[in-house]
């Protein structure tokens, strides 16, 4: 059974989907401290990319720089270019609104709005400016519930505060939330890391099953879960002056298998991070 | 069968306790003690306050009952005391107040917590806080002497072209006034709302702020739909405090207010509140007018008190409402 899902996810990988996005020589600094160091990866359509290495690598920066997050905190750069769809989202004139109505975003925390109930957490997204969809809300919110493999269980809390949920719960309706606005990407921050391994299980399932839709980078210190979730997994070091940088990057099988570089094969056997 | 082992048994006893349980040392005790008392003065004087001014308020209170609070002619030749006209004065200048200053701060906190570049953020604070620091004659002063001119050839225009409204019906006469009473509270009541917005804003979770923008939410839809939400109790609470200077303010007011005493909904006419009714007739006082004067600094304070606890109660009511959510 699992065999035949991993044989299934191997060709899924091989076969020839686009790149959706492409980061092409990408440097981040915080201050003048350089977090990112030339980082060239391509993400390809509708796959679970993971993004694996040892704490204080750049992973989460890296996936913060895919939907111009980065820049939200003060004194923060970016060098180089993101290509979504082959645009690049640091050309100037993007709206880095724009680009995060396309590119979806779940944190490391469960962060649900606290004063607004679970039907309001879902439709926040929908209910901004130039998203207002003027029927159907409840159909849309119904639907991202539904995918996010929460519906049934909140169907009779939607007036509920979102705060009162369980924390994978939460988790479940961050992920609702951003997916409502239907992203074609969705950037996932260690989702898993603040929930019990039962929460954690059903976001690893759910995870598999939106790759049908949706293509997906995931952080994760967990290389389990990278191994089990993921078709592509690119691997982060610090460099000697702590920037991160892309180690090596292939299909999920082969970085775990049959790691091309040793630093790959050091970390994956548990030898350091 | 053995019998079940006990902690004590365990742990030998009586060496167990004596690990746990210290002498309590004398200068912890003296500590507490004095702490305790200190609390407690403070709570005899709030008690002695009120329990003095109901005593020398009692003459005007067996007098009037309720009609001193329902009345509204204020008469010391005759002795007839009726509060209301001052009552409302304090109402009607606390709420216009609120009106001005609420938005005012909001939009000062905003800026200063989420908009303003770094380097103008530690000045603008200062220079908020220190409007604060003006003491209330000079403030008075400024209302007076600057304030009421300027606002009286605005407050003829309005008069004349909105006199329809009751709020705007003339005459006007000078400028000293309800509304000029009521900005110049706003004024007062401004540096305390706005820092403690402020804080409350500066304590919300760079994540919420973060995942309503990675939505795809401009920069203030992320403040008016995730932050200014979740620092609401702190929004309540700054109006409260706010609410309460201007309650209770006496010097600045009265020096502007204009010195009438009529229950009315023009603005523009001249007007009291009870502090400053208090204040400008204590000196002339005498006899059943002290009395009177007493009773209306304790209906002042009455109002003060609940204006704090339905305060106190919102701010718990919209936590409550933030943590359990919902209905």
């Amino acid at each position: 059974m699992v065999a035949m899902e991993r044989l299934d996810r191997s060709e899924r990988a091989a076969g020839h989907s686009g790149p959706c996005i492409v980061a092409d020589g990408l440097n981040a600094w915080y201050g003048h401290v350089q977090a990112l160091r030339n980082i060239s990866m391509s993400i390809l359509a509708k796959r679970v990319t993971a993004v694996i290495g040892p704490s204080g690598c750049g992973k989460s920066t890296f996936i913060r720089c895919l939907n111009r997050m980065h820049e939200v905190a003060r004194g923060t750069r970016v060098s180089g270019k993101v290509l979504l769809d082959g645009e690049d989202i640091y050309a100037a004139g993007v709206d880095p609104v724009r680009v995060r109505r396309r590119v979806g975003m779940v944190f490391q925390k469960p962060n649900p709005f606290p004063t607004m109930t679970v039907f309001d957490n879902v439709a926040a997204g929908l209910k901004l400016n130039g998203l207002r969809a003027p029927g159907g809300l409840g159909e849309r919110v119904e639907r991202a519930l539904r995918q996010a493999a929460l519906w049934d269980e909140v169907k009779d809390k939607l007036k509920q505060g979102g705060a009162a949920l369980s924390g994978g719960q939460q988790q479940r309706l961050c992920i609702a939330r951003a997916l409502a606005v239907e992203p074609e990407v969705l950037l996932m921050d260690e989702p898993c890391s603040a929930l019990d391994p039962i929460a954690t299980a059903r976001i690893e399932d759910l995870i598999r099953e939106l790759a049908d839709r949706y293509t997906i980078v995931i952080v994760t210190h967990n290389m389990q879960q990278a191994a089990r979730v993921s078709d592509m997994t690119g691997f982060f070091l610090m460099a000697h002056d702590r920037a991160g940088e892309l180690i090596e990057y292939g299909e999920t099988q082969q970085v775990f298998t049959n790691p091309k570089d040793e630093q790959t094969e050091a970390y994956i056997t548990g030898r350091f991070g | 069968m053995a019998r079940p082992q006990t902690i004590e048994d365990q742990t030998h006893g009586r060496a167990w306790r004596s690990l746990l349980r210290r002498p309590a040392s004398p200068g912890d005790r003296l500590f507490q003690g004095t702490t305790l008392l200190a609390a407690l003065s403070l709570l005899g004087l709030l008690l002695a306050m009120a329990a003095y001014l109901f005593y020398v308020a009692w003459p005007s209170i067996a007098r009037f009952g309720v009609r001193f609070l329902t009345g509204s002619t204020w008469d010391p030749v005759k002795e007839v005391f009726g509060a209301l006209p001052a009552i409302y004065g304090t109402l009607l200048t606390s709420a216009l107040a609120m009106l001005v200053a609420v938005p005012v701060s909001l939009g000062v906190a905003i800026f200063l917590a989420e908009l303003s570049p770094r380097w103008l953020r530690a000045p603008a604070s200062f220079l908020v806080e220190m409007l604060a620091a003006i003491p209330s004659v000079v403030l008075g002063l400024w209302g007076l002497f600057v304030m009421a001119p300027v606002l009286y050839p605005l407050e003829k225009w309005l008069a004349s072209s909105l006199g329809f409204v009751p709020l705007f019906r003339g005459p006007v006469f000078g400028g000293v006034n309800f509304l000029a009473g009521g900005l110049i509270l706003s004024i007062m009541a401004l540096p305390i709302i706005t820092a403690v917005v402020r804080d409350a804003i500066l304590t919300v979770p760079a994540a919420q702020r973060e995942a309503m923008l990675a939505l795809g939410a401009t920069r203030w839809e992320a403040i008016s739909q995730a932050v200014l939400p979740y620092a609401r109790s702190g929004i309540v609470a700054a109006s409260i405090l706010g609410l309460g200077r201007a309650v209770g303010e006496t010097m600045a007011v009265t020096m502007v207010v204009g010195n009438g005493y009529r229950l009315t909904a023009r603005l523009f006419a001249p007007g009291n509140t009870m502090a400053s009714k208090i204040a400008t007739q204590f000196n002339e006082a005498s006899g059943l007018e002290i009395n009177a004067l007493v009773e209306l600094a304790l209906v002042l304070f009455a109002v003060a008190l609940v204006v704090n606890l339905a305060g106190r109660l919102l701010v718990r009511w919209t936590v409550a409402r933030a943590a359990g959510g919902g209905q």
